[in-house]
């Protein structure tokens, strides 16, 4: 009987043990998660996810440093550069005009099938089905096609913007030559994005478009006929130009944006002040 | 630095005629004119000679009173871990003497190495603030990334996700009829941005206008940035350049605007608001 009595204030005490022990307060809760393995290695030392943040210089720099973003930002930036009318964002605009791009079509290629030809349309008929019956079907879409056709205006206008501010001027010049082959890479999404709909609007726009291309000097009609997979637009068309579209045409673009970027940093941050 | 020392004239402009720097010709001219005033005052130039270095040193511990010079005559036996032959000063000594030049009372005055020390360290120079040469480059006016940069940023995504929204909400893509090779739309135009092109094969033969001018136009676009030898940045050092950018500029948005609303069926010259629109984005 003794040794029962004895067992059960065990029991009791072990339990007021094991209770002083249970964190009481989220901040308890908060430490010890903060504290974990597994919380420590996915946040790097002097993260304010695991520090805290306090409005300091120490922190500023460390909220910089501790980021990816770290890739594309220094820990401090020229004071004119914040200006809006500096750069108007046009630079920073294209860069997320083309990541709403990437998003918005990896969304509408869970619809479409670049397919062709008499009898198995299937293009045409995703499309349509896009806009009919796909939940934000239609939207995502719209964003898709009003958001290509602001890029090319955004990339034009960051051109000229970075072109009356002197700003290709040594040591960025290498820079400007990649801005104008990254234009030339926004025009190329957009025109081979353009033929996807496979509507009478997407093939003979791609029509004038080839047939200028067809005028190239010695090796004009070999590249229209590759371009094309044949002599004139055609299913074959189709599948290169979405090939091209959703893959070749961006994995270079993002190549060259890398170098972009890269090299904005390496010369000196933005230009100016004027 | 009460007064400042005047450059030798003849010496600077000989020097600058050389092709020597603003700064070392100036820095030399400068040396001249002291040299040139040592002379006017009857005294040698040079390094002296052991005797009169003797005398000087006499002098100065004579100056300097008892103590100091009787350490420094005993051979430093009682203080000098080294020998100093009586020709140099000892470290008491030197202390005493820098003390001294800088107007200190000649106790604790010491700057470098206390008076007592055994250590080899001593002041070798004071350099007066005009000597040291400036550095050129300025401390820039920067601000932190996050929050001033990162913040700006935000809100420019956030205005752009509302515009593309917003506008892909009351206005649909466009989608016609199935593709027809065999049924040509009267006019068939390029994209938007290609129109511009487009307009010029009304003017020109296609491999000029379709290839030659937009393949050069992009080359010079791009070498651009090695023409222009123009260092300066600002817009009114620089008109031509913005001249020429803001001509081809406003011409191909004029040929972009012609090909998009003045080119009707046949692409030819409609007014849109005689024969309407014939464009579709």
């Amino acid at each position: 009987m003794s040794r029962m009595s004895d067992f059960l204030s065990d029991v009791k005490q072990r339990r007021e043990e094991l209770k002083a022990k249970r964190p009481s307060s989220f901040g308890e809760v908060k430490t010890s998660v903060q504290d974990n393995v597994i919380w420590k290695s996915i946040f790097r030392p002097g993260s304010i996810y695991r520090k805290g943040y306090r409005d300091t210089s120490r922190d500023r720099a460390l909220a910089a440093m501790n980021n990816v973003l770290y890739h594309l930002h220094p820990v401090k930036v020229k004071r004119h550069g914040l200006k809006l009318t500096y750069t108007y964002c046009l630079g920073g605009l294209s860069f997320f005009l083309f990541i709403l791009l990437t998003i918005t079509g990896i969304f509408l290629m869970f619809f479409y099938r670049p397919t062709a030809g008499a009898g198995s349309e299937l293009a045409y008929l995703d499309m349509r089905n896009l806009s009919a019956s796909v939940t934000f079907g239609n939207l995502v879409r719209n964003m898709h096609r009003w958001g290509a056709h602001l890029m090319v205006f955004t990339v034009f206008l960051h051109m000229a913007r970075v072109f009356y501010h002197g700003a290709y001027k040594p040591p960025r010049e290498f820079n400007w030559v990649v801005g104008v082959i990254l234009l030339t890479l926004t025009l190329l999404l957009s025109f081979t994005g353009y033929l996807l709909p496979w509507d009478q609007l997407a093939i003979w726009a791609v029509t004038v478009g080839t047939e200028m291309m067809g005028f190239t000097p010695v090796f004009g009609k070999q590249v229209q006929f590759v371009l094309l997979g044949g002599v004139e637009i055609g299913p074959n068309t189709l599948l290169r130009w979405y090939v091209l579209h959703v893959l070749f045409v961006p994995f270079v673009t993002v190549i060259f944006l890398a170098v972009h970027f890269w090299r904005i940093r390496k010369d000196g941050g933005i230009s100016g002040p004027l | 630095m009460s007064e400042e020392v005047q450059i030798d004239q003849e010496v600077y402009d000989r020097l600058i005629a050389e092709g020597k720097s603003e700064r070392i010709a100036r820095a030399k001219a400068k040396a001249a004119s002291v040299r040139k005033g040592k002379v006017a005052a009857g005294q040698e130039l040079g390094p002296k000679s052991p005797e009169e270095n003797q005398q000087a040193l006499a002098a100065f511990r004579e100056r300097s009173g008892g103590g100091a010079a009787t350490a420094g005559a005993g051979g430093g036996a009682a203080t000098a871990t080294k020998e100093v032959p009586a020709s140099r000063l000892s470290p008491e000594e030197r202390a005493a003497r820098v003390s001294a030049s800088l107007g200190g009372n000649g106790n604790g005055g010491s700057i470098g190495v206390p008076a007592s020390s055994a250590h080899t360290h001593r002041l070798l120079a004071l350099v007066p603030p005009a000597g040291i040469q400036q550095v050129q480059s300025k401390q820039q006016d920067k601000v932190y990334t996050w929050p001033h940069l990162l913040i700006v940023e935000f809100v420019a995504l956030l205005a752009m996700t509302a515009v593309v929204l917003v506008t892909s909400f009351f206005l649909d893509a466009p989608l016609g009829a199935l593709a027809n090779p065999n049924l040509t739309p009267n006019p068939s135009k390029a994209p938007w941005y290609f129109l511009g092109l487009q307009e010029l094969l009304r003017y020109f033969h296609p491999m000029v206008a379709g290839v030659t001018i937009p393949g050069v136009g992009l080359i010079v676009l791009g070498a651009a940035a090695y023409v222009d030898k123009n260092p300066s940045a600002k817009p009114e050092n620089r008109k031509f350049a913005n001249m020429a950018m803001t001509f081809f500029l406003v011409m191909w948005t004029v040929f972009v605007f012609a090909g998009s609303f003045f080119r009707g069926p046949g692409f030819n010259w409609v007014w849109p608001w005689v024969d309407g629109l014939f464009f579709e984005l």
